[in-house]
């Protein structure tokens, strides 16, 4: 593996592997020095065009828990702001030496593009291209389905037998697509919940089942619900009527969540708008799995960055 | 030339009692013993070892596995390895008597990279290392406190340890 750009491009053996190796990575934080040296003398670059928080700060505390030099550039207040290309600034990243270029653009296929036009030599880690895909994302949200699920005995599994309904704004979430092609590989059922107007096109081609109202899935026995984001900085038109309406018809509010199993997770990638896609009473309950997501995501991220920077590239051993 | 058999299953369950009762006996004062095997055998080695210990002095030695693959020395110069489980175990290492456990001592690297992985997981009173073969060729100045037995060999040989839990067959062979 020499990028990981879309999680259409993982087999079953590989996401699994990845999943377990992140498993032992969570490990490092139970010991004493809880760093390891694998990537001791290699250069992560963090290159960030569009906002992030969590994302950003997983994928800096992933490479210096591996012992990585971690340079983090975000657009804003640089070279970008003066109409520098997006070839230029990878290049001149590249040219610091960098071993892996983490990028989150706002345009979809940006990741690719700095994977395979020729102009750089690192590997590239898609954190977030556009509306396109999101795979570390997935690769989380499959390792905290599974976790909880399966606890201790989960190692080597996939998420065969279990029910997972994603809800919200489809059309434009990369969460979404990396999470349906990742559960599909992995052996998951998976719903999709959303207003006709934020199902994308060529949505009945996707190995999912459609619905349009969030009732309809409830009295499912589900695994898990995963909340989206609504993304109003990518919404250039009007999509629902209100957000009140947003609310009540596709929300996750405290009655809904009373609908649930005992054993159902409430999953959500953060930023959460509360009130609006998912209540607090959802948010905050033991069954969210919010900050879960966000610790895993640590080990994800140590787990690819180990695969794809620590040795000469190739398939492992 | 074929692979020759230096040690049968016999040889092999002789050497590792041999060497619990050698740990045990080293064993000065009244410290805790802590086995942490190298994986892929060395694992399985540390367990078998001390089960033994556990028939004639019980509950004072623990188990336990230790991935070195992230502190070796060509991490960055092969393929991408895939780490092995570390597994410690719940007393942890400190003021412990660590012995190493692994199937072959050649170089000498590994145990180099076992020692600084040691390091991150807590500070023993003794670290110890056990190996059921020791073939010689050391490129680094580390020697084995317990040997199942040393098998002179030339660089380009290859000495291979099975054992039932991970191949089937109990044996080690030395081929040229």
């Amino acid at each position: 593996m020499k990028h990981l750009l879309s999680t259409r491009d993982l087999d079953r053996t590989t996401a699994v592997s990845i999943l377990d190796l992140a498993e032992d990575m969570a490990h490092t934080a139970d010991r004493e020095v809880k760093k390891l040296p694998a990537l001791r003398g290699r250069t992560v670059v963090n290159l960030f065009f569009e906002d992030s928080t969590r994302t950003r700060l997983s994928f800096e505390s992933a490479a210096k828990r591996l012992s990585a030099d971690v340079i983090t550039f975000s657009a804003k207040g640089s070279s970008v702001s003066k109409g520098e290309s997006l070839k230029d600034t990878a290049q001149t990243l590249a040219a610091m030496g960098a071993d892996a270029i983490v990028v989150r653009h706002h345009d979809s296929g940006a990741a690719h593009q700095l994977a395979h036009a020729g102009w750089i030599d690192a590997a590239v880690l898609n954190a977030g291209d556009g509306t396109h895909e999101h795979p570390t994302q997935a690769l989380l949200d499959a390792y905290t389905l599974r976790a909880r699920r399966f606890g201790a005995g989960a190692r080597g599994r996939g998420l065969e037998g279990l029910r997972v309904a994603i809800v919200g704004d489809i059309l434009h979430s990369r969460v979404a697509r990396s999470n349906v092609w990742l559960l599909q590989t992995l052996g998951a059922e998976v719903h999709l919940v959303a207003p006709r107007t934020l199902q994308p096109h060529g949505l009945r081609s996707w190995p999912v089942t459609v619905h349009e109202h969030l009732d309809d899935v409830l009295h499912l026995p589900l695994d898990a619900v995963m909340m989206l984001r609504i993304q109003t900085e990518r919404m250039k038109a009007a999509f629902f009527p209100s957000a009140r309406e947003y609310a009540r018809e596709w929300g996750f509010t405290a009655e809904r969540l009373a609908q649930l199993g005992p054993d159902t997770m409430v999953m959500h990638p953060g930023p959460m708008n509360r009130g609006l896609e998912i209540s607090s009473a959802a948010a905050d309950s033991s069954r969210s799995t919010v900050l879960d997501q966000v610790t895993n995501g640590v080990s994800i991220r140590m787990a690819v960055l180990y695969l794809l920077v620590s040795g000469t590239a190739g398939e492992p051993a | 030339m074929g692979a020759r058999t230096v040690l049968h299953d016999a040889d092999i369950t002789r050497a590792l009692r041999r060497i619990a009762h050698e740990i045990v006996e080293s064993r000065r004062g009244d410290g805790r013993l802590v086995l942490l095997g190298i994986p892929t055998r060395g694992r399985v080695l540390a367990e078998r070892i001390c089960r033994i210990i556990d028939e004639f002095e019980p509950g004072i030695a623990e188990w336990g596995s230790l991935d070195v693959t992230m502190y070796r020395d060509d991490l960055a110069r092969s393929a991408t390895r895939m780490p092995a489980p570390t597994v410690i175990p719940p007393g942890g290492i400190d003021e412990a008597i660590v012995v190493l456990v692994d199937d072959v001592l050649y170089s000498g690297r590994t145990i180099r990279a076992a020692l600084d992985a040691i390091v991150d997981h807590g500070r023993p009173r003794a670290v110890r290392l056990a190996v059921l073969v020791d073939r010689g060729h050391r490129e680094l100045p580390i020697r084995a406190d317990f040997v199942g037995k040393n098998i002179p060999s030339a660089t380009s040989e290859r000495v291979s340890v099975r054992l039932r839990d991970t191949d089937g067959v109990e044996e080690v062979t030395i081929e040229a």
